[in-house]
């Protein structure tokens, strides 16, 4: 069985720093998988890797079957697999609606089309999307208004209405009020289960990701530490000494 | 294009472009010198770095038809300037520094209108010279001439060059300098007074652009509107170069310099800067496709 | 009386104002007709400028081209003067588009400063050939087709046609700003990156907003020749230190990324600029460059921009933490 996203044997390095050495991972359809790793340990680097940020120095990648290994970021996010910043990026001067409508999907975008309103489904979608992250009643703020909690729901918001099949999430309760964090959880749940999207999540907090991930990848120094059920994960003495500066 | 055939048949004339361009491109090199240096320590583009050359050329010019010797107007025309500089920092530029690059270009660009108009009005738009009263050799059997003035002028600007470098490699305020290009916020919890800095930087760097001005009037000619021409030469050296690379600097400079000589004989005079400014967004446009292979762009 | 009452009523009055001015003061009919130009120029920088993100300063070039192509067809073929203006207008609008189309690619994969640099040295270098090439006259410029008629229907002629082509544009950016296109380049000003992550075709959005500048500057162009009777290759068609320079600074002062802005700032801008040339005369440039260094340190968000932080309400924008915000939070 081949996975939605499968990553072999990549590496990438900065000038002398190696950030990922020789990492390999896969996430089947409809999964939700965590990496973990402490500070350092390049998973936001991977995370660029997969999505064409930058060139990978060797290695592949490959998602629903297809070599991706080359394409650019738009390419990439076009076939579905999208990523959310650790840096919440949202377009600050538009207004939520706005900045949900744009988000709608692009492959496929005719010259009619460019130049075209918006349908009143896509701004039906847009309300929706937003009533479901809890925004609905800022919708017509500046996103650059925002909160920066309120900022990552919209992100996150707009990150589905582009109807990806997989989305790469990059540290999603990092700064966010511990009371919100539940909620945040539920949703990321309710739209894999309900939308079919696949997650892979970068996460520090793990109470969040042990009880979020069905799988789990461990990170440190660039390389693949360990990877199993989060029970195992927790157990593990590589793991443990990992986080806690042991070598 | 003919041109092109006495070049082949007349190997000796190469010869003559190589001098010129290797001479007046140390010139451009001094002036991109100063632009890397507030580019780097301000994070300004100043694109009123020409019209500096040209004050300083005028004040070279005007001193010389006072009767002062051309070769002693250097370092009036550098003193002249770097309070220019200093003054334009107090007014105008120390409220963009900290903007977006956009802004300071813009804000520059305006300065580099104003003064240039400035010029125009005070001094006529004609062009101008400073007579330095020295010979010309000759070389190669009288095909290729060299005018003594543009030697000393080359020597002047490797001088200044290595002036700076070491000013700037020694010298405490040097080195405040340096250490604000590398982070200006720890430089300044260390205790060093940035504004100070910036407002060095930016003064000595007119300073520079003046004492290049001052060669450029003995041993070529001014007129108000050279500035853009040298704020483009100089930022396409920068840009070639790259910020911290002196050697790199000098070498483009040359380069350049050279180039130029080359266009202006085969081209033809009037298409001159129609290379030069080709040129720059020639360069600009391979220096972006030869990043965008590695997916970045030119920052 | 609401919103669309008071647009509705702001457009009739502009409107009415643009076509009786010519009568009302026939004296000025030229330096009218130069404002809409003025109006045309502001609102196509601004395309790329205000609402894109994308400082250009090459914009003229497409303006130049216009001016040229229309000239050189009309001196190199037999036709009727309006015949003759009419295809010189249309061709000079695929040589302009077609221009924007085939650099776009190159230039707008450039970022920040070094596309505004870059875009500079085109717009000379471009005016530097020109004027060294014999085929168009080289410095000394073509002389278009003179209008068949006396000096005062000319100029209304000219008149009328630059404000249908400023008229013209306003209208085609109102409806291009609130379509897909228009969201896209405003999210290509506010995150590119996040643009492209997001699957938007960036390069394609970015070169089709060049392409419409290019569209009505290339218009623009055989009638303003028209108008001063002389193509220059520096002072008029490719006149990039003078036009190139104004048409940033009218965007920026009427408040770039707006419609109205660079309208407002066309105007503003081109009154001064009469008045500095009838009391400074030789030293309107030195004026207008310290104008362009005041309005950039001193008042960069322009008068559109000053208008949105103090008067939010007139945009029918909220405000995080007014009154109108937390009603509109218990509402929905």
């Amino acid at each position: 069985m081949s996975a939605l996203l499968e990553v072999r044997n990549v590496s990438k390095a900065f000038g002398g720093v190696v950030a990922n050495r020789d990492i390999s991972l896969r996430v089947p359809r409809g999964k939700i998988v965590g990496l973990i790793g402490p500070n350092g340990s390049g998973k936001t680097t991977l995370f660029s890797s997969i999505v064409g940020y930058h060139p990978v120095d060797s290695g592949s990648i490959a998602f629903e079957g297809r070599e991706i290994t080359r394409l650019r970021v738009p390419e990439i996010a076009r076939l579905g697999l999208l990523r959310t910043f650790q840096q919440t990026r949202i377009y600050g001067k538009m207004n939520c609606i706005q900045n949900m409508q744009i988000s709608v999907p692009q492959a496929g975008a005719s010259v009619v089309e460019m130049f075209s309103r918006f349908a009143p489904e896509v701004t039906e979608e847009a309300e929706a999307l937003l009533d479901f992250v809890g925004l609905h009643s800022k919708r017509f703020l500046r996103a650059g208004d925002l909160s920066f909690g309120q900022q990552k729901l919209l992100e996150f918001a707009m990150a589905l209405m582009n109807q990806p099949q997989m989305l790469l999430l990059d540290e999603p309760t990092a700064g966010i009020n511990p009371t919100l964090i539940n909620g945040l959880i539920e949703r990321l749940q309710r739209a894999n289960a309900d939308l079919g999207i696949t997650l892979l999540v970068i996460e520090h907090n793990m109470r969040v990701i042990m009880n979020l991930a069905e799988h789990i990848y461990c990170l440190a120094h660039g390389e693949l530490l360990a990877d199993g059920a989060p029970a195992e994960l927790q157990k593990d003495k590589r793991v443990i000494d990992a986080y806690l500066g042991a070598h | 294009m003919d041109n092109i055939q006495v070049l082949l048949q007349a190997p000796v004339f190469n010869l003559q472009l190589l001098i010129d361009g290797l001479l007046i491109g140390a010139i451009f090199a001094l002036a991109a010198y100063g632009m890397a240096l507030v580019w780097g320590v301000m994070n300004v583009i100043n694109i009123a770095q020409g019209e500096f050359v040209m004050l300083g050329g005028y004040v070279t010019v005007y001193l010389s038809l006072a009767g002062m010797h051309p070769l002693l107007t250097i370092p009036v025309a550098f003193v002249a300037l770097f309070v220019l500089g200093w003054v334009l920092y107090r007014g105008v530029i120390f409220r963009v520094v900290d903007k977006d690059l956009f802004i300071s270009i813009l804000a520059t660009f305006g300065l580099s209108i104003l003064l240039q108009q400035l010029a125009n009005e005070l001094f006529g738009a004609d062009v101008r010279t400073a007579e330095s009263g020295l010979d010309t050799v000759f070389l190669a059997g009288g095909t290729v001439t060299v005018a003594q003035i543009k030697l000393v002028a080359f020597a002047a600007a490797i001088v200044l060059g290595f002036a700076l470098m070491l000013f700037l490699k020694n010298s405490r305020l040097g080195q405040a300098i340096r250490a604000t290009a590398q982070n200006a916020r720890a430089a300044r919890i260390l205790g060093i007074d940035t504004d100070r800095v910036y407002a060095t930087t930016y003064a000595l760097n007119a300073a520079i652009c003046g004492a290049a001005g001052a060669l450029v009037a003995m041993t070529w000619i001014i007129h108000p509107y050279l500035g853009l021409t040298y704020t483009v030469r100089a930022f396409m050296i920068v840009i070639v170069a790259g910020l911290g690379n002196l050697l790199g600097i000098i070498f483009s400079g040359a380069g350049l310099g050279i180039s130029e000589q080359y266009a202006g004989f085969v081209l033809g005079a009037e298409f001159q800067t129609a290379f030069l400014f080709s040129l720059l967004v020639v360069i600009l446009v391979v220096r972006n496709l030869s990043l965008k292979r590695k997916r970045k762009y030119l920052k | 009386m609401n919103d669309g009452t008071i647009r509705g009523a702001l457009y009739v009055v502009v409107a009415s104002i643009g076509l009786v001015a010519p009568m009302l003061f026939p004296d000025y009919t030229i330096q009218l007709a130069f404002l809409w130009l003025m109006v045309l120029f502001a609102l196509t920088w601004d395309i790329l400028g205000g609402q894109m993100g994308y400082n250009s300063f090459g914009n003229i070039l497409f303006f130049g081209l216009g001016c040229y192509v229309t000239a050189v067809l009309q001196r190199d073929t037999e036709l009727g003067f309006f015949v003759s203006l009419a295809a010189g207008m249309g061709l000079s609008v695929v040589v302009a588009v077609a221009a924007a189309a085939i650099l776009g690619p190159l230039i707008l994969a450039m970022r920040g400063h070094y596309f505004a640099i870059c875009t500079l040295g085109l717009g000379i270098a471009v005016a530097d050939i020109f004027a060294g090439w014999d085929y168009v006259g080289a410095g000394s410029g073509i002389v278009p087709r003179l209008y068949p008629g006396d000096v005062a229907d000319r100029n209304y002629f000219y008149y009328y046609l630059l404000f249908a082509l400023a008229v013209a544009a306003f209208v085609t950016l109102r409806v291009l700003y609130r379509s897909r296109f228009g969201l896209a380049i405003n999210a290509i000003r506010d995150d590119e990156d996040k643009a492209e992550a997001m699957g938007i075709h960036t390069t394609r959005y970015k070169v089709a907003a060049w392409m419409v500048a290019a569209f009505f500057l290339g218009l623009a162009g055989g009638p303003v020749a028209g108008l001063v009777g002389f193509v220059d290759p520096r002072d008029l068609a490719f006149a990039g230190p003078t036009f190139g320079v104004w048409m940033v600074l009218m965007a920026i002062l009427g408040g770039k990324g707006t419609l109205w802005g660079p309208v407002i700032g066309a105007v503003i801008f081109h009154i001064t600029q009469e008045v500095f040339w009838t009391y400074f005369l030789g030293w309107q440039r030195v004026m207008l460059g310290l104008l362009i260094v005041l309005i950039v340190v001193f008042f960069p968000m322009g008068i559109m921009g000053w208008l949105r932080e103090n008067r939010p309400q007139w945009f029918g924008e909220v405000v995080r933490g007014t009154a109108e915000a937390k009603a509109g939070e218990r509402a929905a």
